[in-house]
């Protein structure tokens, strides 16, 4: 088990190293370095800058050192916010991010997999239709216009909760459910499809036929087995809620990773954009190969090799 | 097919050519400023009411059409052919090519499609150009996959492998006999590919990363109202709708051609 778990992780190294090196090639393609500015530096100076930043190496060098930096957690200077590194930045906002990740995670899980098994074990009643209706909406609402929706709602028409901001619970129900609105009309219609699946199984009517009670087969039988697809699904998921989440962030002015990531793209700060693709980059590979840990946990007959 | 995915088609049409007409449908020009009439609110003269520069909000949502539905043909279609031909190679030729071009596709595959639209659009510049670009680059992955795994089906059915009796060659057994018979789904996914890219582009757009100005897609238009939402919110409104209203549209017709040609894919 530990050296299928290691193996899964090793796996995620090629996905890390081509982004890393795809990142250093896009700081090299794009035209103007980070200390050209509009009053030319003396050559003195620049010369002394880009030793410090090892500009003057040949490009191997300068590659090796940037995957050095790396490892060492070393994401250099922002060029935009002159006197603090990537890091720094990426440490005060990754925290805001990934509590908005982690609650809109949460919410679709929840209400995805809730709504799916009822509508599931109900199909073709209102409830069932209702919620169809609410999850083929959710998948091709754009969360951009699902947080427009929101926030004149709420916000504006009848001022309940904030429209932006990070300051305490009431600021956090509008942003998380805007981001997991989508994941979660995911998970109900795929548990939906899978819950109705497993029912129409002959080990249902075994259990049926043997007298048990209904509550117990749904809970002992039906759910186990339909959620197994639903666990394969949540690799993409992390992966819709990262991108989600630098609309969101955007959006409702959320001081998280995302809206510098946004707000990086637009100034060109190349070192930031490729610090948070790359911590972006880790989060999706580390929640695959968890999903894959899960699910060889989870199911038995999945083997390990 | 059902009556909401006919409706839909219907209404993609007339978006479609209204998009295509829009110099003779919109009744004042995209980038007409009119500096009497700042900021108003829908009425006769101007349905949709006119954005900070007095310019006709509903005659640059019709132009707007044209940026997002063209950048939805254009990156499904290109998409589709590019897709097309890997998944089928891959699928058809099989063995240690088929695995090592799949693996190229897992590492594309393994991020999020925005994030390296974004990353691509940071090297080639914004514009429409570099938006196609970006989405095709990345939205052909998933064409591919659909249609290897329909040749890897398609190549084991026992009609192929009557046709290879009769002794018919590679070309002919992929053209002819192959993949005609993955046009259902490749329309259906042409359909769901639109709608992909037009949610890429707009989005895009709306944090401010898509199409530059005076040009404007609807999620631009969008964008551009956002500010000021509180007080003139029908600058985010009616654009956001466009954008929510052929969404669902898509959708709904991407379900409707899916039951109609391609019944066991259901999900």
């Amino acid at each position: 088990m530990l050296l299928f778990i290691f193996k899964r992780f090793l796996w995620g190294i090629p996905v890390l190293l081509t982004v890393a090196t795809l990142t250093f090639g896009i700081m090299h393609i794009v035209p103007g370095g980070p200390f050209d500015r509009e009053k030319k530096l003396p050559p003195e100076i620049k010369a002394n800058v880009e030793a410090k930043y090892h500009l003057n190496e040949p490009v191997h060098k300068q590659y090796i050192l940037y995957l050095y930096g790396i490892i060492k957690g070393d994401l250099g200077p922002s060029y935009k916010y002159l006197g603090r590194d990537v890091r720094d930045i990426i440490k005060d906002t990754f925290p805001v991010s990934i509590q908005l990740g982690v609650l809109a995670l949460f919410i679709s899980i929840i209400l995805g997999i809730g709504t799916g098994i009822i509508s599931g074990i109900k199909s073709d009643t209102w409830w069932d239709k209702v919620t169809i209706l609410f999850a083929t909406t959710g998948i091709s609402l754009p969360n951009f216009i699902l947080g427009i929706i929101l926030i004149l709602l709420f916000s504006h028409f009848y001022k309940i909760l904030p429209p932006a901001l990070w300051e305490g619970w009431r600021y956090m129900i509008l942003p998380s459910i805007t981001l997991g609105f989508a994941p979660a009309s995911y998970i109900a219609r795929l548990t939906r499809s899978s819950v109705i699946d497993v029912m129409n199984k002959d080990y249902i009517r075994t259990a049926r036929a043997k007298g048990l009670r209904g509550r117990n087969i749904i809970l002992k039988h039906v759910l186990k087995n339909s959620i197994m697809p639903v666990i394969t699904i949540l690799g993409p998921i992390t992966a819709a809620l990262v991108t989600g989440s630098f609309i969101v962030e955007y959006i409702f002015s959320i001081p998280g990773m995302g809206r510098f990531f946004v707000t990086a793209v637009t100034n060109r700060d190349y070192p930031l954009i490729m610090g948070v693709t790359l911590i972006y980059t880790v989060i999706i590979v580390l929640a695959n190969v968890i999903v894959d840990i899960l699910y060889t946990f989870l199911d038995p007959r999945v083997k390990l090799e | 097919m059902s009556k909401l995915s006919i409706v839909s088609g219907i209404f993609l049409i007339i978006i479609s050519l209204s998009a295509l007409f829009a110099p003779w449908i919109a009744p004042y020009s995209y980038d007409l400023q009119n500096p009497d009439e700042l900021l108003q609110s829908p009425d006769l003269n101007h349905i949709m009411g006119t954005d900070r520069l007095g310019r006709d909000l509903f005659s640059r949502i019709l132009y707007g059409a044209r940026m997002s539905i063209s950048v939805g043909i254009f990156t499904a279609l290109s998409a589709l052919i590019i897709g097309t031909i890997y998944g089928a190679i891959s699928g058809y030729i099989g063995g240690r090519i088929d695995n090592f071009m799949m693996r190229i596709i897992d590492v594309v595959y393994s991020l999020p499609d925005l994030l390296l639209i974004i990353l691509i659009t940071v090297i080639i510049g914004r514009g429409w150009v570099s938006i196609f670009l970006a989405l095709s680059l990345v939205s052909w992955v998933t064409v591919a996959r659909l249609i290897r795994g329909e040749v890897l089906r398609l190549k084991e059915m026992h009609f192929i492998e009557s046709v290879k009796a009769l002794g018919a060659n590679h070309e002919r057994i992929l053209f002819i006999h192959i993949l005609p018979n993955t046009l259902g789904l490749l329309i259906v996914t042409l359909t769901f590919r639109c709608a992909a890219a037009i949610l890429a582009e707009s989005t895009l757009s709306f944090i401010g990363l898509g199409l530059a100005p005076p040009f404007a897609s609807w999620g631009t238009l969008a964008n551009d109202g956002w500010g000021a939402i509180k007080f003139y919110p029908h600058l985010t409104i009616f654009p956001g709708s466009a954008i929510l209203i052929t969404m669902l549209a898509f959708n709904f017709l991407g379900d409707g051609l899916r039951d109609a040609l391609d019944p066991h894919k259901r999900i």
